[in-house]
């Protein structure tokens, strides 16, 4: 599970450096808002309430205008998240293809509910509503990359897959 | 097989290069306009192509670049539309993967022909995938010099960005796509002024779809008279990217003449309803349309041909339901869609898409009143005092589920539970 606790600055210099320039070279700050907020996201896990008052500073913003938008959007966290953000697509077309044997599935596998983290904080099961890949259905996105045509045994090879990913510590591939 | 135009270049892995691109032609109506000077001739050869848009509205695009006032200022943005989020919608997403350039080639003509020196690319973050091809085609354009500064030494500079929309329906609304480029909340605007006059920070702004600005490349090398004939229906014209899934054995998405017809399209591309159950139903364009049922299952995939018999294009992707699909359940299903996908903004959409739900699910679970099935008429009714087309959208599925399927509906009410489950 991702925390920030302990830490002063959200982000690394570097990074900073890199989002004001982003910002500098935008037609206004707050058209990069959403770009600065998954930067900090891909850095910090999730938009804690630290994370989006020094996003809001970087953009000239008020954390109250960038909370407007954090809480708009489907893609941004304001709660801590796992490592693997399951986005299981519950559109018409995966609905009818069994999405919801398929989150009954994840659900009695990982232990929780929709909405919830796994207790080892690897995998966020989260509905999501069309991702767009009808012609793979039943279909999920695993931090925002395609997986289709899942059956219940491709769901657990996968699971175990990304455990093993999860294993190897960073850096070391 | 039909002649492939912006699917000539389809591989099944994997995009094609720049050297393929230009290898089949690409990057040549650019370099000819440029070389020619002619900005003008981009737009007679759009005028005469009769291209209409095909993001699900279907305006024609020669009558939009009209709308740009003569006295504009120069300053002008290109917004491009990738956010496609309808349900049952993926063909600008196979279209990136498939042939990244076209898409930017597209791009830079609809620029040179209405002087936008700006263009952003707004992306939905489910589509990561297209994103970054769409990034790496951008650095290789623009270092073979058809992007950026001084484009082919003509003089006409453009520059375009991708911008990672964070993830919601409305964004792809063609005003409140403008709020979420300006990082503003999305909410859609009541035009006047339309987007042409006062887009992206009060400057004129031509929002186009992806699978639109594709065939430009295609109309200024070839002409417009050539493009309408790809069409098989008299008034349509160009080929179309239909997308087709639910039940059928091939989902996919086909490029075929525009006013193909639905039969053609489920039982020789989409492979037929699965098992050879029978058709019962379908969407013909997106979550935002009608339920088509068998008498129309003939019907011509154009927007003459549909409207005749009650419905719309949208965004040509058929979604098929067979005889083990509950309507109730679908259009719950998309209702609850609509529900989670309402911006807020006005109170048909925020308040009365969640009545509605309500009573759906009541119908659905066994709890469904009679009194329920004219409450539905009349609040779907209500969607159409809504800002945006997106409400009004909302209600199609709704309606038609009442007009076609009221037997069913009263089937759940004389059960008290859903005749489909067990």
């Amino acid at each position: 599970m991702w925390t920030d606790e302990g830490t002063d600055g959200m982000i690394p210099d570097s990074l900073r450096k890199e989002l004001e320039a982003e910002i500098a070279a935008a037609e206004t700050p707050r058209e990069r808002a959403v770009s600065v907020m998954f930067a900090f996201q891909h850095h910090c896990g999730y938009m804690s309430d630290s994370a989006l008052k020094e996003a809001a500073d970087l953009l000239g913003m008020t954390p109250a205008e960038l909370e407007e938008l954090a809480t708009f959007y489907d893609f941004i966290y304001r709660k801590p998240v796992g490592r693997y953000v399951l986005h299981i697509c519950d559109g018409v077309v995966c609905h009818i293809h069994g999405y919801n044997f398929l989150m009954d599935h994840l659900c009695s596998r990982l232990e929780i509910q929709p909405g919830g983290t796994s207790t080892d904080g690897l995998f966020t099961l989260l509905p999501v509503c069309c991702i767009g890949y009808c012609d793979h259905a039943p279909a999920m996105l695993v931090n925002r990359k395609m997986h289709g045509r899942l059956t219940p045994e491709r769901v657990d090879d996968l699971l175990e897959q990304l455990k093993k990913e999860a294993d190897v510590p960073a850096g070391s591939v | 097989m039909y002649p492939q135009v912006l699917f000539k270049n389809r591989q099944p892995d994997r995009p094609a290069t720049l050297a393929e691109y230009r290898e089949s032609g690409g990057y040549q109506a650019l370099s000819n306009a440029l070389a020619k000077g002619a900005p003008e001739a981009i737009r007679e050869a759009v005028d005469a192509s009769d291209l209409k848009g095909r993001g699900g509205a279907g305006f024609p695009v020669a009558k939009k670049w009209g709308t740009i006032p003569e006295d504009a200022p120069e300053k002008r943005y290109l917004l491009v539309n990738a956010d496609e989020m309808e349900p049952g919608t993926f063909k600008d997403r196979e279209m990136i993967q498939t042939d990244p350039h076209m898409l930017i080639e597209g791009a830079v003509l609809a620029a040179y022909g209405t002087g936008c020196g700006k263009g952003f690319l707004f992306i939905r973050p489910s589509y990561d995938t297209s994103a970054e091809i769409l990034e790496q085609a951008i650095d290789s354009a623009r270092q073979a010099g058809y992007l950026g500064k001084n484009i082919l030494g003509s003089g006409f500079s453009f520059h375009l960005d991708i911008h990672r929309s964070g993830g919601r329906y409305i964004c792809g609304e063609g005003t409140a796509i403008l709020n979420a480029t300006m990082g503003k909340r999305p909410n859609p605007k009541n035009p006047p002024p339309f987007p042409t006059d006062k887009g992206l920070w009060g400057l004129p702004t031509l929002v186009h779809n992806v699978e639109t600005l594709v065939c430009l490349p295609h109309i200024v090398r070839n002409g417009g008279e050539w493009f309408k004939n790809l069409a098989k229906s008299d008034d349509g014209s160009g080929t179309k990217l239909y997308c087709v899934s639910g039940r059928v054995n091939r989902p996919g998405c086909y490029e075929l003449p525009l006013g193909t017809k639905l039969s053609e399209i489920i039982e020789e591309f989409g492979g037929g309803v699965i098992g050879g159950n029978q058709f019962k139903a379908c969407l013909p364009g997106g979550a935002s349309t009608h339920y088509l049922t068998a008498e129309n299952y003939d019907v011509d995939m154009d927007s003459v041909s549909l409207s005749n018999a009650g419905y719309r294009l949208g965004t040509s992707a058929v979604i098929v339901f067979d005889e083990t699909c509950c309507m109730v359940d679908a259009t719950l299903n998309l209702t609850t869609f609509f529900v989670r996908e309402s911006c807020g903004w006005c109170t048909p959409c925020r308040e009365g898409l969640r009545y509605i739900q309500d009573l759906l699910w009541r119908i659905e679970n066994g709890a469904g009143e009679e009194a329920y099935i004219p409450r539905l008429q009349e609040f779907a009714g209500y969607l159409k005092n809504a800002y945006c087309a997106f409400a009004l959208g909302a209600a199609g599925p709704i309606e038609s589920l009442l007009a076609h399927f009221e037997d069913e509906v009263r089937a759940h009410l004389a059960e008290k539970k859903c005749p489909f489950k067990s």
